[in-house]
């Protein structure tokens, strides 16, 4: 904020007679520094906590003896003796095909449905709107894995009846995903819904468009930024999901990955490190590929919903 | 005008106005994508019919005619719209939510799992000894999954006549002698449905297998070593009569109690296979006046208040900083700086939580590497404490420096301009106007982060899991959130207690609801004055 106050001078034209050439190099510097300088400051402090453990990451990764012990922060050595041990040797293909279809489609899926709930909260007028948004707030408040007792037993009698969406199947998990789909985009959602004018739908609807016009043709393609924001954060929020994954899932090639790379420390914490961290960069790689997709609707997508006008 | 257009678009004649081509095309699309639910519902009604589950059969086949009505029908236009997503949320949130809640009232944790006759059938198979005259069997542990982790199954094979039974703790059944193949002596090289385990997959299991016991009729059959197995007989049996478990050899008798759900004993003995009844409050009042829990208890509440504030409020300011230092046209390089910044939001968290635990080992970690301090991190309290919050706030503040970022190019210029020639410095205007706007914008950010960072599971349960642990209670540690607690009375190595476990998460439900609901309440105020 600081280069706002000042008025600006040319900075070539600042330097008036009388004052040595040091004096003026020694002005103009700080007036550098407190109009750029510090930010770069800030910015390389900022950029060392942010990186640090990325870049050991990616040393422990090519880390030729690929143990903890032996890693250090800066690469020693450049093999992929890691990489190639992780795809061989461990049903990691898997997991990550696992992985990246189960966020993929529970997170298409959910921004779907919060959408259509979103529509109707914003848009239409019906009785129970106030306390159905409010009980929403609330049910997502409760910590939805501490059930996962009663999860536990009502998918134990759905195996018994559908294997095809019991334990150890995807499509069983994502069904599961999907019932916390509601609660966690459908505020976000309806905020942004909230800032697109309603003259737009009105004017659709005196054209004779149907409600589902309206919705498909119209608000959709507006909200796209929003829908961007909750599709990755749903993505990121499900290839991370470790606890309900964990029970779910118990055959080695069913496995996501939270679930079976947490199994390759378990045991040998030390010496599977390296691998470990070869899985954790690949595992980034569908998630930076989402954020770089999505990066402008996401910068204008995490605010906008907020801030009106 | 507005509600006028509404009632008219919800008006149950859908008098067509105007051209329609799209109508009959919503129609169509309508048509095309109830044709898949009629499939699900019938490929799910197969197995409901076969099973005789009469009850499900016609709640599926209800709410399948009521979606078809819904959706082919012009009224009812917000259910349309709320439905789908209602649908997953009852089946998969909320039912399971209130069978967690309605547990609270009940004494359910290990050993008071099932009914009472269960808790009968576990005490008399528990009981089995081996006398003279026992059969004997020859065993082949078999799985119906997975060799190393599924359920386990004994195939016994009755020498005398070669008849092949599988047996679970669920009980005894003939296998058809088309299905198995057994060799010369005994063993079972193949059965239709199972996976016969090597003797080295069976060895790792051995826990398990002596372990698991086959009920039967007049007793149980048990393993001996991982390839014979004998029927035992029940040294307790139940007595109707006096409504007790007597054991044959003493005669002793532990008598049912239907309010605690356990047979005890006329000296107080109880057995430690009881059943499930309903306790009340019980389990509440136990978290507010049994000081060995509430003591714990307070100060794992207060732990996770600070937490929570800390990793919120910290990232918020970290991730505003640097929203703020970037946020200037004539710096160089923005773009660049931005999309390294946001590298750990990108990076698996949980994957990246260990990596953490690993750099803050005492011995071979990289922070004691580096700095030479040789701390045990997660030996202390408070180094524990630093520890996982410096974590959190590595994890967080990227997430809260886009966001920032956002909001601030969402802050029309004119209103700093206009500050500045109202005289305002540059720490002025940030306080007075940037930093009001941006809170506007970002309160409910803060609360939902507030309310994910309270239940952070992962945050403790992949990093010190808790650690350290005071010598004298070892269900509660330092840096024990309530819900990793939790997590630990459920289903901790101790004992699962599930019934106190979902009476705790009630707890927390109601201070997380409490507090989100105040504070949305006061954001809406805030935003009436300010916009």
């Amino acid at each position: 904020m600081t280069d706002c106050t000042e008025p600006r001078p040319g900075w070539a034209g600042d330097g008036r007679g009388g004052e040595g050439q040091e004096g003026m190099k020694m002005r103009l510097s700080m007036r550098w520094f407190s109009a750029v300088g510090w930010r770069h400051g800030v910015a390389v402090v900022a950029l060392l906590f942010s990186l640090f453990p990325i870049v050991f990451v990616v040393s422990a990764a090519l880390n030729p003896l690929g143990t903890l012990s032996s890693t250090t922060v800066l690469p020693r050595g450049a093999s992929f003796g890691n990489f190639s041990r992780l795809l061989t040797e461990t049903p990691f293909p898997h997991w990550f095909l696992n992985s990246v279809l189960i966020a993929g489609v529970s997170a298409a899926a959910s921004v779907f449905l919060s959408a259509l709930a979103a529509y109707a909260f914003s848009r239409l007028r019906f009785r129970g709107r106030r306390p159905g948004l409010l009980a929403l707030l609330l049910i997502q408040m409760f910590p939805q894995f501490l059930a996962i007792v009663a999860i536990f037993l009502m998918f134990s009698t759905i195996t018994e009846l559908w294997p095809p969406i019991g334990f150890n199947r995807s499509w069983g998990l994502i069904l599961l995903y999907l019932g916390g789909a509601l609660g966690v985009n459908t505020w976000l959602m309806k905020g942004f819904f909230d800032t697109v004018p309603r003259e737009l739908d009105e004017s659709a609807t005196m054209d004779g468009a149907s409600h589902a016009q309206t919705f498909f043709r119209i608000l959709l393609p507006l909200v796209a930024p929003i829908l961007a924001v909750s599709g990755m954060l749903a993505f990121i929020g499900t290839i991370n999901e470790f606890l309900i994954a964990n029970v779910f899932l118990t055959d080695t090639g069913a496995k996501t990955l939270p679930v079976g790379m947490y199994g390759l420390v378990a045991g040998e914490r030390n010496s599977n490190f390296g691998m470990f961290c070869a899985g954790t960069l690949l595992t980034a790689v569908p998630t930076v590929l989402v954020f770089q997709v999505l990066q402008r609707a996401i910068v204008t997508g995490l605010t906008a919903g907020a801030v009106k006008g | 005008m507005k509600t006028a257009l509404l009632e008219r678009e919800t008006a149950p004649a859908v008098a067509p106005r105007g051209p329609r081509r799209g109508g009959a095309r919503g129609r169509l699309l309508t048509v095309l994508l109830l044709g898949p639910v009629a499939a699900i519902a019938l490929w799910a009604a197969f197995p409901l019919l076969e099973q005789g589950h009469w009850i499900a059969l016609g709640v599926l086949a209800a709410a399948t005619a009521g979606l078809f009505y819904l959706y082919l029908s012009p009224r009812h236009v917000p259910a349309k719209y709320l439905v789908p997503g209602t649908l997953f949320l009852l089946i998969f949130q909320l039912f399971p939510v209130l069978y967690t809640a309605s547990t609270a009232f009940t004494n359910f944790s290990d050993g008071h799992r099932g009914d009472k006759r269960d808790a009968v059938v576990a005490i008399q198979t528990a009981s089995v000894t081996r006398v003279p005259g026992s059969a004997e069997y020859v065993l082949t542990v078999a799985t119906t999954g997975d060799p190393a982790t599924g359920p386990l199954s004994f195939l016994v094979t009755d020498p005398a006549t070669g008849r092949v039974s599988a047996g679970t703790a669920g009980g005894l059944r003939t296998l058809p002698p088309g299905e198995v193949t057994v060799n010369p002596a005994g063993r079972v090289t193949a059965a239709a449905g199972y996976t016969v385990l090597t003797g080295g997959q069976a060895a790792a299991r051995g826990r398990e297998i002596t372990g698991l016991v086959v009920p039967t009729a007049g007793g149980a059959i048990r393993s001996q070593g991982l390839t014979r197995a004998y029927e035992g007989r029940a040294g307790r049996a139940y007595d109707e009569g006096c409504d007790c478990i007597r054991e044959a050899a003493t005669g002793k008798t532990w008598t049912a109690d239907d309010g605690r759900g356990a047979f005890i004993a006329a000296d107080g003995e109880r057995l430690a296979q009881g059943w499930r009844v309903g306790v009340g409050l019980a389990n509440f009042t136990r978290l507010i006046t049994d000081p060995a829990i509430s003591g714990p208890f307070a100060r794992t509440l207060i732990w996770n208040l600070i937490f929570a504030l800390a990793s919120t409020g910290g990232t918020f300011v970290l991730g505003l900083g640097c929203a703020l230092a970037l946020h200037s046209p004539r710096m160089r390089g923005r773009a660049l700086y931005r999309t390294l910044l946001v590298l750990p939001y990108a990076m698996p968290s949980f994957a990246m939580l260990l990596v953490w635990r690993d750099m803050f080992n005492t011995d071979f970690g990289l922070i004691n590497n580096l700095s030479g301090l040789g701390v045990d991190w997660f030996g202390g309290a408070t180094s524990a404490r630093i520890a996982v919050i410096l974590v959190q706030l590595w994890l967080g503040y990227p997430y809260m420096f886009l966001v920032a970022t956002g909001a601030l190019q969402a802050i029309p210029a004119e209103l700093s301009e206009a500050s500045k020639l109202d005289g305002a410095g540059p720490w002025q205007s940030l306080r007075r106007v940037t930093l009001p706007l941006l809170l506007v914008a970002l309160t409910p950010l803060l609360i939902s982060s507030f309310a994910f960072n309270f239940n952070n599971f992962n945050a403790i349960y992949l990093t010190t899991d808790g650690a350290p642990f005071a010598a004298d209670n070892p269900a509660n540690g330092a840096t024990d959130l309530l819900i990793t607690y939790t997590y630990r009375l459920a289903f901790g190595g101790s004992g699962a207690q599930y019934g106190f476990a979902a009476a705790v998460s009630v707890f927390i439900f109601v201070i997380v609801a409490v507090i989100s609901v105040v504070s949305f309440r006061r954001t809406r105020r805030q935003e009436e004055v300010y916009s």
